[in-house]
């Protein structure tokens, strides 16, 4: 049984149906239990959030991955399924903190002040939960003060900042600036994106890395983790 | 089930409906001033026969007529011609049915080109830095052969957007004669694609052989009548306003057949026809009207499609300008003509003036097929794979044309907006504004794989490099990769039985003896 939905939980995570009202790539699945319902139901059955995370979610996402690079799959795709993973983890999270189990990370996540545009941000958070890292999205129009009040309330290991406009991005360097003089720029790694910003940039401003999306961001963090 | 086509809801229309009757009034006047000269005895007596008036032209010097055809005969001629015409298929899900008052498109190649364009890729290495380094393709022209022809058949009976095949090549083996050509290239044609097959005819004498060779496929006479795998076009219009005697001689013995036929005219404005647009049109409506009416006259009932091929002159040479915008406004009034007579239309688009595939040849030939595929002719000769005004063929091209048109067949698709459809995207919308992401993407997955979303152009490059060519290239070689479906082997037994002139090289069955 243990088995069975552990392998039904990462079948749903490849088909990216989050709950039984989600329509997969398998259409002989439509209403049937999604990824929320059956970690529920894996939970009632005493199925370790570790056995879960381990057997279900993060292969279920490995192979949306290989899916994606072999353009099998598009974003959208990659979406329902990190989404999925994204809402699991939530449910999983309490009993996470009582386990042992190692968390990837926190994951502070804004658009900078003067800035509305959020779809790319939107999506790297998506991306990111689903990889398995706690993100605190905090909106869009963010003004510097509350960046650093909120980084230096939750201690996030990484600060992502986006800015989609060529005078917002300036908002990015002010933000760095403001982590350093609050002597808080050691202890977060701060990564920016959006269509205005480049690696140049990233390098002027002193950010840690520059993501062009959400896959980037993945790779790089990756790296930090094994650096 | 034939095959569907596109069918434009809303065709592109350049003349007001004042403009198209002008125009019509204007060719009726010219077939009666100067009138048409007919090279062809036989047409002048036909024409003579039926009320007009017919004079022998004095001082020429090969045997010719003045034939003045009355508008009665004309008019008769439009009502006689069939409103539907199907061009059959040897597979009969391939078969393409033309509604003259129906603006359904169907894509088909051709024409014949004396060059066939071979494609290898060279690696060039930067002279200062020998670590950088690019492929280049590079064309060979040389003259084609009935192996080519095969082969272009086979491709375009696995290209996507073809519902039709016009020999690409002529064949110009050292074996083939004027007495072989037409059975051969029929053959060849017909042995390696099951879409219809459309051809001119180079010996009038191979004409009933080529017949026969189509009943015998489509099971006999009766049953080629009810599918007619083959087809035939002829300029029997030399413009302005002559009617060759062998190309109307060919005409009229295929009409007696009962056979689907192009009725072409290709007049050149600025030299063989006005440079201006009202000139080009009507003139070439009157030789198309002309050609219809003997067709009528030859075997009332003929399917007949309205061939338009006009032209604009080049002002630095005087050869044929395909590329120039006229040519393309041309066409889209040919097609309203048409329409406007009810009857189903042969136009051209995608010729180029370039030599050689590059972005000269996607320019001109987009351009073209866009505006005229837009404007809803039943059969669009779209030039697939050919350059230099229509005397290359090159399989690489005809691959990234294939590309062009599933684009313009995409965009061609009837809008789906209904009472269903809004219903379902303002509960979308209300929904999605009621998040904190505010984003459709989980709406995208339901139409992702639908075929409701364009695909991504094939070619696509990782956005660093064009590497259109090559990808299109690994295309066309997986194109060819793929099963013939030949013809079975007791017809092919049968066809080289009884078919003269077939070259034994074309029977694939033979080493299998």
């Amino acid at each position: 049984m243990s088995a069975d939905i552990i392998g039904m939980i990462k079948e749903n995570v490849i088909q990216g149906r989050k709950t039984r009202d989600d329509v997969g790539i398998d259409e002989s699945l439509s209403g049937t239990p999604g990824v929320l319902e059956l970690t529920e139901s894996a939970l009632k059955e005493n199925i370790s959030s570790e056995k879960i995370i381990i057997g279900a979610l993060t292969p279920g996402m490995e192979i949306v991955g290989e899916k994606f690079s072999t353009k099998e799959y598009f974003i959208p795709d990659m979406l329902a399924s990190a989404d999925a993973v994204g809402a699991a983890m939530d449910i999983l999270k309490p009993y996470l903190e009582k386990s042992n189990v190692p968390t990837k990370g926190k994951f502070v996540i804004t658009t900078v002040k003067g800035d509305i545009h959020d779809i790319g941000k939107n999506i790297v958070a998506i991306l990111l939960k689903g990889a398995g890292y706690q993100v605190n999205d905090i909106g869009i129009d963010v003004p510097e003060d509350k960046i650093i009040s909120v980084v230096r309330e939750e201690q996030p290991d990484y600060l992502g900042l986006s800015a989609l406009l060529t005078t917002t991005m300036t908002e990015m360097d002010a933000v760095i600036k403001a982590l350093k003089e609050n002597d808080l720029r050691d202890r977060v790694k701060v990564l920016i994106g959006g269509a205005a910003v480049s690696d140049e940039y990233a390098r002027e401003i002193d950010a840690d890395a520059f993501c062009a999306d959400g896959f980037q961001a993945i790779k790089v963090l990756e790296k930090f983790e094994t650096a | 089930m034939p095959r569907e086509g596109i069918l434009v809801s809303s065709p592109v229309e350049r003349l007001t409906g004042e403009q198209v009757q002008q125009i019509h009034d204007a060719s009726i006047e010219i077939l009666a001033d100067p009138r048409l000269l007919c090279f062809n005895q036989k047409a002048a007596e036909i024409f003579q026969s039926h009320g007009a008036e017919v004079k022998s032209v004095s001082g020429s010097t090969i045997p010719c007529w003045s034939v003045k055809i009355p508008e009665k005969l004309v008019a008769d001629a439009l009502q006689k011609a069939p409103k539907k015409v199907t061009l059959g298929a040897r597979n009969p899900d391939n078969a393409l049915i033309m509604k003259g008052d129906e603006p359904r498109v169907f894509f088909i190649t051709g024409s014949e080109t004396n060059t066939w364009l071979d494609v290898d890729f060279s690696t060039y290495v930067n002279k200062t830095d020998s670590a950088k380094e690019i492929e280049i393709p590079e064309f060979k022209p040389r003259r084609g052969t009935l192996a080519d022809l095969c082969d272009s058949a086979h491709v375009c009976e696995h290209l996507e957007t073809v519902d039709g095949y016009i020999r690409t090549v002529n064949i110009q083996d050292r074996d083939i004669t004027e007495d072989n050509k037409d059975v051969n290239k029929f053959f060849a044609c017909l042995n390696n694609t099951t879409k219809h097959v459309m051809s001119g005819l180079t010996n009038l004498k191979q004409l009933d052989n080529v017949v026969r060779m189509a009943e015998i496929i489509a099971g006999g006479p009766e049953k080629l009548k009810e599918n007619p795998l083959i087809s035939f076009i002829t300029c029997l219009v030399k413009s302005p306003l002559q009617f060759v005697d062998d190309t109307t001689e060919t005409f009229m013995e295929v009409c007696k057949r009962g056979l689907p036929i192009v009725v072409s005219s290709s007049p050149q404005a600025g030299t063989s026809a006005p440079i201006k647009e009202a000139g080009i049109m009507a003139q070439i409506n009157a030789e198309v009207l002309a050609g219809i009416t003997l067709g009528q006259l030859v075997n009332k009932g003929t399917p007949v499609l309205y061939g338009s091929v006009p032209v604009r002159a080049r002002m630095d040479t005087l050869g044929d300008s395909y590329g120039s915008v006229e040519t393309s406004q041309y066409h889209v009034d040919c097609t309203q003509m048409a329409r406007f007579y009810n009857l189903p239309n042969y136009s051209t688009s995608g010729v180029c003036d370039t030599k050689m595939p590059g972005q000269q040849s996607s320019i001109e030939r987009l351009f073209s097929d866009i505006v005229v595929a837009l404007s809803g002719p039943q059969f669009l000769h779209c030039a697939f794979g050919l350059l230099d005004c229509n005397s290359v063929f090159c399989l690489l091209q005809a691959v990234l044309d294939d590309a062009h048109f599933q684009m313009i067949k995409f965009f061609l698709k009837s809008p789906r907006i209904d009472e269903q459809e809004l219903d379902l995207v303002k509960k979308q919308i209300r929904e999605v504004v009621a998040t904190p992401q505010k984003m459709f993407i989980n709406y995208i997955r339901p139409v992702m794989r639908s075929g409701e979303i364009s695909p991504p152009y094939p070619f696509e490059g990782d956005g660093e490099s064009d590497s259109v060519f090559a990808l299109a290239n690994e295309r066309l070689k997986e194109l060819r990769s793929k099963p013939v479906e030949h013809i079975d082997p007791n017809t092919t037994a049968r066809i080289f039985q009884e078919i003269p002139g077939l070259l034994p090289r074309l029977n694939v069955y033979e080493g299998e003896r």
